[in-house]
């Protein structure tokens, strides 16, 4: 990243300059690709907050006299096993499938990046001790962690997506630490210091914005691990518990109905995984390429 | 002389990165809420011999330094402790179940080498529409979690077509590969599409460096070029991730085995969590994170071999 900007001697002028110069202009780079995947995600959160607000079949009426009876009217995609609406279900379901991932990008990002942040902008031994612990955490899988939490409090999307969120910290902190890293080094920092500026103030308000994309495509492609280490967890039995319906239950719910050749209620909730976290990869990717990496 | 300090180094990051997993799994215990003997036996009747069984096992009259170095020489002494449910020895209900665990991550594993690598390597080599179709397939197959992949081919393969055997393992050495193909599949679908992906990126990072158009310059035979050229230079950030995916197959294996009903420690794993058997759990837990340690030192050890430079002593 070679910078016009940084060469300018004055040391203001040059932050807001390559300020305005970064981050104003990577959602202009995401491509036709890049804003089919936003509006992707932006129908499927849309229908995870709206959908059940106006679909009032209940998705837990069990009535064993539809199972498995295809779409009738009313009931556009059919039942399920046990003669639940497969409809009502997979949009129920979107809500508790989007908010663990949500709580896990929430808590990971700004504890990862607020770690990141001190520890480039301190350096020596807190840096140190911060790359370590990462590295060290790095041998965890989320999932792994995640079922030593459920076994140490119980089955549930809450102390899963806690766990995720710690086994997903390292991971953001060190793709964010090593961009501000790259950030501290730059003379416009060192002329801000010069000049007398708090820590405080370069750190969130200069190279924070700077750095910003990084953030958001970490946080972007963590949503969709921390979307499948859940779907998968509640997929075992452990996460979402049923009858809450939850697109990981609904594929593990599925599996009888495959057998008996009945394979519609798994297909439709591991699509609807699939496509979400294809659309979220998606983002990610062009947001990474757009930070300005030629790769 | 650099290699041997580059080793030495590597080694004793093992070291301490194990020291800390193993504190983190003992220590979990005492986040439980409750006092560890209550988190133990909750929910079942046990006698006070039982009681005193499980306060002997994790020493817990002692103080808690002495009880985690007691428990963790216990550990590299092969005793994991005993099952609260089935009252035996955890190393002997591991051994079996860890046996079938390995056997599917390698065939995850041998599946990612022979065809998302490949793949990735003719990607990188030949852009066009092969490459095209090649990243779009990875990009797309990324996206498929593994337990996703697993319905998907039961219901294809298994039920539609009765090609395969829907769940179990089989006996004998034949039947045992014949169960293993779709578990293995569904395994490596998503880690071997990332695998191709990252190797294509290598491959085309090479082509594009300076040291190849130099070379192909003076002339030398295209498949001289990227055999010494690209895929030796390619294989050190790709054997750099085929670490890491190790550890995401070995996790992956959880959930495979329970869509497949596979009788290994993934399984095992998510019975013993569901029937509270903490010694399990734990055991289970070191293991698996041991061995993704393990087997990431390996790699890093093997950029001796790969890398000239470690062992010339020049400074990466």
């Amino acid at each position: 990243m070679t910078l016009s900007a940084a060469a300018v001697p004055d040391a203001p002028a040059a932050a807001t300059g390559s300020r305005a110069r970064r981050s104003g202009r990577w959602f202009s780079r995401l491509g036709v690709g890049g804003w089919v995947a936003v509006a992707v995600l932006a129908a499927v959160l849309l229908t995870a907050l709206l959908g059940p607000l106006f679909v009032t079949t209940d998705p837990n009426s069990v009535n064993l006299s539809y199972a498995y009876v295809g779409p009738i009217p009313g009931h556009p995609l059919g039942f399920d096993g046990q003669g639940r609406d497969l409809f009502a279900r997979l949009l129920h379901g979107a809500r508790t499938a989007l908010i663990g991932p949500a709580i896990v990008v929430a808590v990971s990002t700004v504890l990862g990046a607020a770690v990141a942040l001190v520890a480039a902008w301190v350096g020596g031994a807190v840096d140190a001790v911060v790359a370590r612990v990462t590295d060290a955490m790095f041998a965890f899988p989320g999932l792994l962690l995640a079922l030593l939490a459920v076994s140490l409090f119980s089955p549930g999307v809450v102390v899963a997506a806690v766990a995720l969120s710690i086994s997903y910290t390292p991971y953001t902190a060190r793709i964010v630490r090593s961009a501000a890293l790259k950030e501290r080094s730059l003379p416009y920092v060192a002329a801000l210091d010069v000049q007398g500026f708090g820590a405080g103030r370069i750190v969130v308000r200069h190279i924070l914005p700077n750095i910003l994309v990084t953030v958001v495509a970490v946080a972007t492609l963590s949503f969709g691990y921390a979307l499948i280490d859940l779907a998968a967890l509640s997929f075992t039995g452990l996460g979402v518990q049923p009858p809450q319906s939850d697109w990981g239950v609904m594929v593990a719910e599925g599996v009888t109905g495959i057998i008996a050749g009945y394979p519609q209620e798994s297909l439709f909730a591991g699509g609807l995984i699939v496509v979400t976290v294809g659309a979220v990869n998606f983002l990610g990717d062009r947001i990474e390429g757009a930070s300005g990496d030629p790769r | 002389m650099s290699a041997l300090r580059f080793v030495a180094g590597r080694l004793a990051g093992l070291v301490a990165t194990l020291l800390i997993v193993s504190f983190l799994v003992y220590g979990a215990l005492f986040l439980a809420p409750g006092s560890p003997i209550a988190y133990l036996t909750r929910g079942r009747t046990t006698s006070p011999q039982d009681v005193a069984a499980i306060q002997a096992q994790y020493h817990l009259d002692k103080p808690f330094l002495v009880q985690y170095w007691l428990w963790l020489k216990g550990a590299l002494h092969g005793d994991l402790g005993r099952s609260i449910i089935y009252r035996q020895d955890v190393t002997g209900l591991l051994g079996e179940r860890a046996v079938n665990t390995c056997f599917l991550v390698v065939a995850a594993a041998a599946v990612i080498l022979v065809v998302g690598l490949p793949l990735g390597v003719l990607a990188g080599l030949r852009p066009g529409w092969l490459d095209r179709g090649i990243l779009l397939g990875a990009t797309g197959a990324m996206a498929v979690p593994a337990f996703v992949a697993a319905v998907v081919l039961v219901s294809v393969f298994a039920v539609q077509l009765r090609w395969f055997p829907v769940f179990g393992q089989g006996q004998g050495l034949g039947p045992r590969i014949h169960h293993l193909i779709l578990p293995a599949a569904a395994l490596a679908l998503s880690f071997g599409a990332y695998v191709a992906r990252l190797t294509r990126a290598a491959v085309r990072a090479e082509l594009a460096s300076e040291h190849v158009q130099t070379a192909e310059s003076r002339g030398i035979p295209r498949a001289a070029l990227v055999r010494r050229h690209v895929l030796r230079n390619a294989s050190i950030p790709i054997v750099t991730v085929s670490g890491l995916t190790v550890g995401g197959l070995i996790a992956g294996a959880v959930v495979v085995e329970q869509a497949f009903q596979l009788n290994g420690l993934g399984s095992y794993l998510i019975a013993a969590v569901g029937q509270k058997d903490f010694p399990v759990v734990q055991a289970i837990t070191l293991l698996f994170v041991t061995a993704f340690v393990v087997i990431n030192t390996l790699v890093d050890l093997s950029y001796v071999r790969l890398d000239p430079r470690l062992r010339q002593g020049a400074n990466r």
